[in-house]
C-alpha cells in the first residue's frame, strides 16, 4: 500500500490510508439514533446491546488489521 | 447484613495476602534501583506487550468501573452502556496518538505529560497547569477506589460504626501504602496480573450462571423495565438522550488518556510497538465491561433491589450495591469471597498507579520546577515515595470523612478539567503550531467554563446547551474542550505577533522510532 504525498514509512511518522479504517468504528457507534431499538434480537438480546458489543470485536479486528498492514519492521 | 459471611472473608483474606507478597516481592522483578525516580515511578520502561496489557487495563477497568457500571445500569438503565462505545473509540486514539508521546518522553527522559508540554512549548506555567490539572482530576478517582473497597467490604458483613468498621480498609490502605513505597510501579504491575484474571473469571462466571439460572438473556431482559430498556426517545427541538449518550462517549475517550495515571502506565511500557500491539489487544476489556453493564440488568432481573436481606447494603450504599448483592445472591459463599477480592485488589492497582503518577507530577513539575531545581536521583525518588504516600492518606481521610457522594461528583468534574490538557498533549505530540500562551489562556476559559457548567447543572457532567430554540444536551468535557481549542486557535497568531521565536526541546523525529 503506497503513502500519498510521502516518502515516510508510517514508522517514520507518516502518514497511512489504513488510518480510515478507524473512522468505520466511530462512524458505527457514534449515531445512537441508528441502533436504538430492540429489534432485531439475538438470542434474546436487544439489537441496541449486542450491535455495541459486536462493534467491540470488529473494532478490535479492525485495528489489528492496522497494524499488521503498517507494521513494516520490529522495534 | 447482620451477620459476617465467614467463607467470603476467608477467601478474601488469603487472596490479599497472596497480592500483599506479590506487591513486595515485585521490587525484584525486572531488577532496577528503586532510587531513580524512573525505575520507581516508571517500572524502568521494561514492560513488554503482555504486562503492559494488564498494566493498562489494570489502570483502566478499576474497582469503581466494575461497581459503578452496573450500579448506573441498574439505576438508570441504557444510558449505563455508553462505556461500550467509548471504549470503542479509545483504541485507535491509543493507536494514533500515544506512541509519538511514547517515543518522545522516552527520548528526554520525561516522566510526565507536564515534561512534555514544559519541552515541547517552554512555558512552566503552561506546564503547571497540566500539573495541576493531572493532581487534582485524579485525587477524586483515588478516593473512589477506596469506595469500591468499603461496599465489598460492607457486603461480608462487617459493619457497625465508628472505628471497628473503618479498620478493614485502613488495613488495606496500609497494605497498598507499603507495597507501593516499596516497589513503585512494579508493584501494581505485578498484582494487575492476579487482579485481571481474577476478574474475568468472576465476569464470566456471572454472565455465564445467572443467565442459566433464569432462563436465558430474553427472560432477564424481558424483566427489565421497557423506560430503562432503551435511550428516552428525545422530545422536539431536542437532542436529548441521543446527544448526550455520543457526547459521553466521544468525551470520555479523549480524556481518558490524558489521566496522569494512564500516561503512566503507558510511558512504562517498553517500545512505542508495545503500544500499538496493546491498542488491538486491549478490546478484550472493553468486552467484559460490556458485559458488566448487562451485570447491572441481571441485578434487576433477579430483583436483588426489593429482596429484605440486600436492604441494609442498598441502604448504606445505594445502587453500588447492586454488584455485590447479585453476587451474594448467585453465587457459593466461596466464590463470592473470589469475586469481592477481585474487586477490592481491583481497587488497590489503579490506586497505586494513580498515587504513584500524581507523585510524578508533583516531584517533577512542581518541586524540581519550582523548589528545588537540582535534586539528586536519590532526593528524586525518595520525593515521589513521600508525595504518593501522602496523596493515598489524603484520599483515605477524605472517604472517612466526606460523604461518599462528593467523591462522585468531584471525579465526574475531574473529567471535564483533564479534557482541558487535549490541546497541549494530544495534539501538542503532533504539532508546535499552538502559542503557548494561547493555549494557557484556552485552558483557563475551557476550565472555567467547564467548572460553571457543572454547577449550573446542579453538579452534573452534561450541560443542555441552547442555540435558536434548540437544545443540545450534552457532556460539559466536550462542549469546553471545544471552546478551549478555538480560543487557542484564535488567539494563536495574535500572541505569536507579539512574541520571538517559539522554543521547543523536541525535534520531529523524536516522535517516532
Amino acid at each position: 500500500m503506497s503513502e500519498p504525498n510521502t516518502t515516510r514509512s508510517v514508522q517514520q511518522g507518516g502518514w497511512s490510508w489504513w488510518y480510515l479504517l478507524f473512522l468505520v468504528q466511530w462512524a458505527a457507534v457514534l449515531w445512537p439514533p441508528f441502533y436504538n431499538k430492540l429489534e432485531p434480537s439475538w438470542l434474546g438480546v436487544p439489537f441496541f446491546y449486542w450491535y455495541q458489543m459486536l462493534w467491540v470485536v470488529v473494532g478490535a479486528v479492525l485495528t489489528a488489521a492496522v497494524y499488521f498492514a503498517t507494521d513494516h519492521h520490529h522495534t | 447484613m447482620a451477620e459476617i459471611n465467614w467463607i467470603a472473608l476467608t477467601v478474601f483474606v488469603l487472596l490479599f495476602g497472596l497480592i500483599t507478597w506479590l506487591g513486595f516481592a515485585a521490587a525484584h522483578w525486572r531488577k532496577g534501583d528503586l532510587d531513580l525516580l524512573h525505575e520507581w515511578g516508571l517500572g524502568g520502561r521494561r514492560f513488554g506487550t503482555i504486562v503492559t496489557w494488564f498494566l493498562i487495563g489494570g489502570d483502566l477497568y478499576t474497582a469503581y468501573t466494575f461497581i459503578a457500571v452496573p450500579a448506573l445500569a441498574f439505576g438508570a438503565g441504557a444510558i449505563a452502556f455508553f462505556a461500550v462505545p467509548y471504549t470503542i473509540i479509545i483504541y485507535p486514539i491509543l493507536f494514533l496518538v500515544f506512541p509519538r508521546l511514547w517515543y518522545v518522553c522516552h527520548k528526554h527522559n520525561y516522566i510526565t505529560s507536564a515534561d512534555f508540554v514544559r519541552g515541547r512549548f517552554g512555558n512552566r506555567w503552561l506546564a503547571l497547569a497540566v500539573t495541576i490539572t493531572g493532581i487534582v482530576a485524579t485525587m477524586p478517582y483515588i478516593a473512589l477506589q477506596l469506595v469500591g473497597i468499603q461496599v465489598v467490604i460492607g457486603a461480608m458483613g462487617i459493619s457497625g460504626t465508628g472505628w471497628a468498621a473503618d479498620l478493614p480498609l485502613i488495613i488495606a490502605f496500609v497494605i497498598l501504602a507499603a507495597f507501593t513505597y516499596s516497589s513503585g510501579l512494579r508493584a501494581p504491575a505485578s498484582i494487575a496480573i492476579v487482579k485481571d484474571i481474577l476478574i474475568y473469571i468472576t465476569a464470566f462466571a456471572a454472565v455465564i450462571v445467572v443467565p442459566i439460572e433464569f432462563g436465558g438473556f430474553g427472560k432477564i431482559f424481558a424483566a427489565v423495565p421497557p423506560a430503562k430498556l432503551l435511550l428516552a426517545v428525545p422530545g422536539p427541538n431536542t437532542t436529548g438522550s441521543y446527544s448526550i449518550y455520543a457526547t459521553l462517549a466521544l468525551g470520555s475517550a479523549l480524556a481518558l488518556f490524558l489521566y496522569p495515571h494512564s500516561v503512566t502506565g503507558i510511558l512504562s511500557a517498553s517500545s512505542g510497538h508495545a503500544i500499538r500491539r496493546n491498542a488491538a489487544m486491549l478490546p478484550g476489556y472493553s468486552f467484559m465491561l460490556g458485559l458488566l453493564a448487562l451485570v447491572g440488568f441481571f441485578a434487576i432481573a433477579i430483583g436483588v433491589g426489593t429482596a429484605p436481606e440486600y436492604a441494609a447494603g442498598f441502604k448504606q450504599f445505594g445502587n453500588n450495591f447492586a454488584v455485590p448483592a447479585l453476587f451474594l445472591h448467585s453465587f457459593p459463599s466461596w466464590f463470592v469471597g473470589i469475586a469481592f477480592a477481585a474487586i477490592g485488589i481491583g481497587a488497590l492497582v489503579p490506586a497505586a498507579i494513580m498515587s504513584i503518577a500524581a507523585a510524578n507530577l508533583y516531584t517533577r513539575n512542581i518541586h524540581r520546577e519550582f523548589i528545588n531545581k537540582n535534586p539528586t536521583d536519590k532526593q528524586e525518588a525518595q520525593m515521589a515515595k513521600w508525595v504518593s504516600l501522602i496523596v493515598k492518606l489524603g484520599a483515605l481521610i477524605f472517604i472517612l470523612l466526606v460523604p461518599t457522594q462528593y467523591a462522585i461528583y468531584l471525579q465526574l468534574l475531574g473529567g471535564i478539567l483533564i479534557i482541558q490538557t487535549l490541546p497541549s498533549v494530544l495534539i501538542g505530540v503532533y504539532t508546535r503550531w499552538f502559542n503557548d500562551w494561547a493555549l494557557l489562556v484556552g485552558w483557563a476559559v475551557g476550565t472555567g467554563v467547564g467548572v460553571w457548567m457543572f454547577n449550573a447543572a446542579n453538579w452534573a457532567p452534561n450541560y443542555p446547551v441552547a442555540i435558536a430554540g434548540y437544545t443540545f444536551p450534552g457532556y460539559a468535557a466536550l462542549y469546553t474542550v471545544v471552546l478551549n481549542l478555538i480560543v487557542a486557535i484564535v488567539l494563536t497568531p495574535l500572541f505569536n505577533a507579539m512574541s520571538g521565536k517559539p522554543v521547543d526541546a523536541t525535534v520531529a523525529s523524536d516522535y517516532h522510532g
